[in-house]
């Protein structure tokens, strides 16, 4: 379902990223490790389409995705591809329903009341509907943002460094949460972490070597 | 959830910016529909009221003060001038009508002139009830005065000496109310009329004081009685270089063209009209780098708010439309507000004023407003265009992998 092949990128001061094949069949769970500065992040970034690499392809349900225009790859992310990042990032003007809508709305989609307030049942927070950004904690926001990654029924769900600032107890809950919510939406899930915790829940591993 | 939401959301979460921004826009967008709105009711009155009136014939002084007393009835007469004089210039070949005028004494601030039937052919007037004054001491009133002073016809009334205020009232003679006139929209709205031989009539026992009144019933009396003015229509515009010459070079009297008089107050009031429109200018200036500094500034922090919306799948043209409509919405607001300030504050003002004769209101539209929404639409883009920009240069994946 995924797939990328011969993949590299060369940023503008030289440095040089090459990356090994991979694939990735439907509803798997893999863990995407590597020590900071072996290019998680920028991997991440090639597979949702946020940059163009220098060579290779990425292949997610037969589309080549960097054969489409910009505009159509910014589409086919938002339709394809739910991403959740280290920190939370929601919109501070809008509530909690209104950042799940807005998901649906930047990528073109209809929006399904009842699916986002059944996902904001499911990860426990339903009272918070009405509440905005500014209001929530951490761990609250965490799960906002999960919801927010599932709300257009993706295809795969990236998640880069999800416990990295949270306490064990609820780098657990978000891990559960992560690897049951891909589930049960159908999505393949990727997790970029270097947090052994989450290795207990994954066994897939996918490790990106510096020296390559 | 649409675009628009977004960006209200958006502006809602800024109140103070958006608010301040509102208030600039709102401002220049409204002292411009003032000026708009005020020269151009002024110069519609201007116009009406002198349109059928080549030239106004009376005693040596300002012409302008000429034209504003004896046709917009605004200020004081320069004088008067010996009835036999004017009548051997209606004689003139070369005039097609003539309408005497004397003027002294008012009702409530309202202007009694004396005059006789060609004033009702010149300025077309028709009657709505009653009749037109016939006799000594009969007058006819304009539509505003009968609504405003709620005099009926067969009331009777004193005219107070001067122009304005009830200081000295005729007590001598009342006047009988005869009729009322037509709606004109034009000055006679807001006169009383009557024949200069009640005009007379009241000053028989005050000749020495200083307005005219004079009767013109027969020749023999007219000879040493005065007129204020007389209003002149031409046969040929050919006249309208031989006849002003021959009055003021061979005639004790004055002649002064309304056109050339209004041109020339329209020059006078220029120089205000013009410093206002570029103080109007400049706050719209000052509104736009307004606009443009919030949202170039609000960029650092929405920065992570459009990187997020672009990872969603939002395309950076939807983005960019994004940007721009916050800056045009909140243009378009304050235009629309300033519509409404510069409207009611006109309504105010003329509510206020003085003069009856020259009354402002904000309930009328001129075409030209449309522009200001437009010039109000134009800053807006102008203002939000280089924030917008900036859409085009974020780069999405290392501004979210950033802390804020």
């Amino acid at each position: 379902m995924i797939k990328i092949s011969s993949l590299a990128h060369v940023y503008e001061k030289g440095r040089r990223l090459k990356f090994p094949c991979w694939e990735i069949a439907d509803m798997e769970q893999w863990l995407l490790l590597g020590a900071s500065g072996s290019g998680k992040s920028t991997l991440l970034n090639i597979i949702s389409g946020l940059l163009e690499p220098s060579q290779g392809e990425v292949l997610i349900n037969g589309t080549d995705l960097y054969t489409l225009p910009a505009r159509g790859r910014d589409r086919f992310r938002g339709r394809h591809i739910g991403i959740i990042f280290q920190r939370p990032h929601l919109i501070r003007s809008l509530d909690v329903i209104d950042n799940l809508e807005l998901a649906a709305v930047m990528a073109g989609l209809p929006i399904d009341h009842k699916r986002n307030h059944s996902l904001l049942h499911d990860l426990g927070i339903a009272e918070l509907a009405k509440n905005y950004p500014d209001e929530l904690s951490q761990g609250q926001l965490q799960r906002v943002s999960v919801a927010r990654a599932l709300v257009n029924k993706p295809d795969l769900l990236i998640a880069d460094e999800p416990t990295s600032s949270l306490d064990d107890g609820n780098a657990n809950q978000v891990i559960r949460m992560l690897t049951t919510q891909a589930k049960d939406n159908g999505a393949a899930l990727i997790i970029a972490t270097h947090d052994r915790r989450v290795q207990e829940y994954i066994t897939k591993t996918y490790l990106l070597n510096e020296h390559l | 959830m649409n675009i628009f939401k977004i960006s209200s959301k958006n502006l809602i979460r800024n109140k103070l910016t958006t608010v301040l921004n509102i208030i600039l826009v709102a401002f220049g967008i409204g002292i411009l529909s003032i000026l708009f709105l005020a020269t151009n009711q002024i110069g519609n009155k201007l116009e009406k009221n002198a349109k059928d009136i080549d030239l106004v014939v009376g005693a040596k002084g300002s012409p302008l003060q000429l034209i504003l007393s004896s046709v917009y009835h605004i200020d004081y007469p320069t004088g008067n001038i010996p009835a036999k004089d004017a009548y051997k210039l209606m004689q003139n070949p070369m005039v097609k009508r003539a309408v005497p005028l004397a003027l002294g004494d008012n009702y409530n601030g309202y202007r009694i002139v004396g005059t006789d039937s060609t004033f009702s052919n010149l300025y077309g007037l028709s009657i709505q009830m009653g009749n037109f004054w016939h006799k000594d001491l009969e007058v006819t009133l304009g539509s505003t005065i009968a609504l405003t002073s709620k005099l009926k016809i067969g009331d009777s009334f004193f005219g107070a000496h001067g122009l304005t205020g009830n200081g000295d009232i005729h007590k001598q003679h009342a006047y009988l109310v005869k009729g009322i006139l037509k709606p004109q929209g034009n000055i006679t709205d807001n006169l009383i009329l009557t024949n200069i031989g009640s005009v007379y009539k009241m000053h028989e026992e005050k000749h020495k004081e200083g307005y005219s009144h004079t009767s013109a019933e027969e020749a023999k009396e007219i000879n040493d009685k005065q007129i204020t003015a007389l209003l002149i229509q031409y046969k040929s515009p050919m006249s309208v270089i031989l006849f002003p010459r021959m009055v003021n070079q061979s005639t004790n009297m004055q002649a002064a063209s309304p056109a050339m008089e209004s041109a020339r107050l329209f020059s006078l009031i220029g120089v205000g009209i013009d410093t206002l429109q570029w103080f109007a200018m400049f706050i719209m200036g000052i509104a736009a780098l307004s606009i443009f500094i919030s949202l170039y500034n609000a960029m650092k922090e929405r920065k992570y708010d459009l990187a997020i919306m672009r990872c969603l799948g939002a395309s950076k043209s939807k983005l960019f439309f994004l940007v721009m409509f916050e800056g045009v919405l909140v243009t378009f607001i304050g235009a629309c507000l300033g519509l409404l300030i510069g409207h009611s504050a006109l309504e105010v003002i003329g509510a206020y004023q003085e003069s009856s004769q020259a009354k402002l209101t904000g309930f009328t539209a001129v075409p030209q407003e449309i522009y200001l929404i437009w010039i109000g639409l134009f800053i807006g883009t102008l203002a939000s265009l280089i924030p917008a920009m900036q859409i085009y240069k974020v780069d999405i994946a290392e501004t979210l992998t950033k802390d804020r």
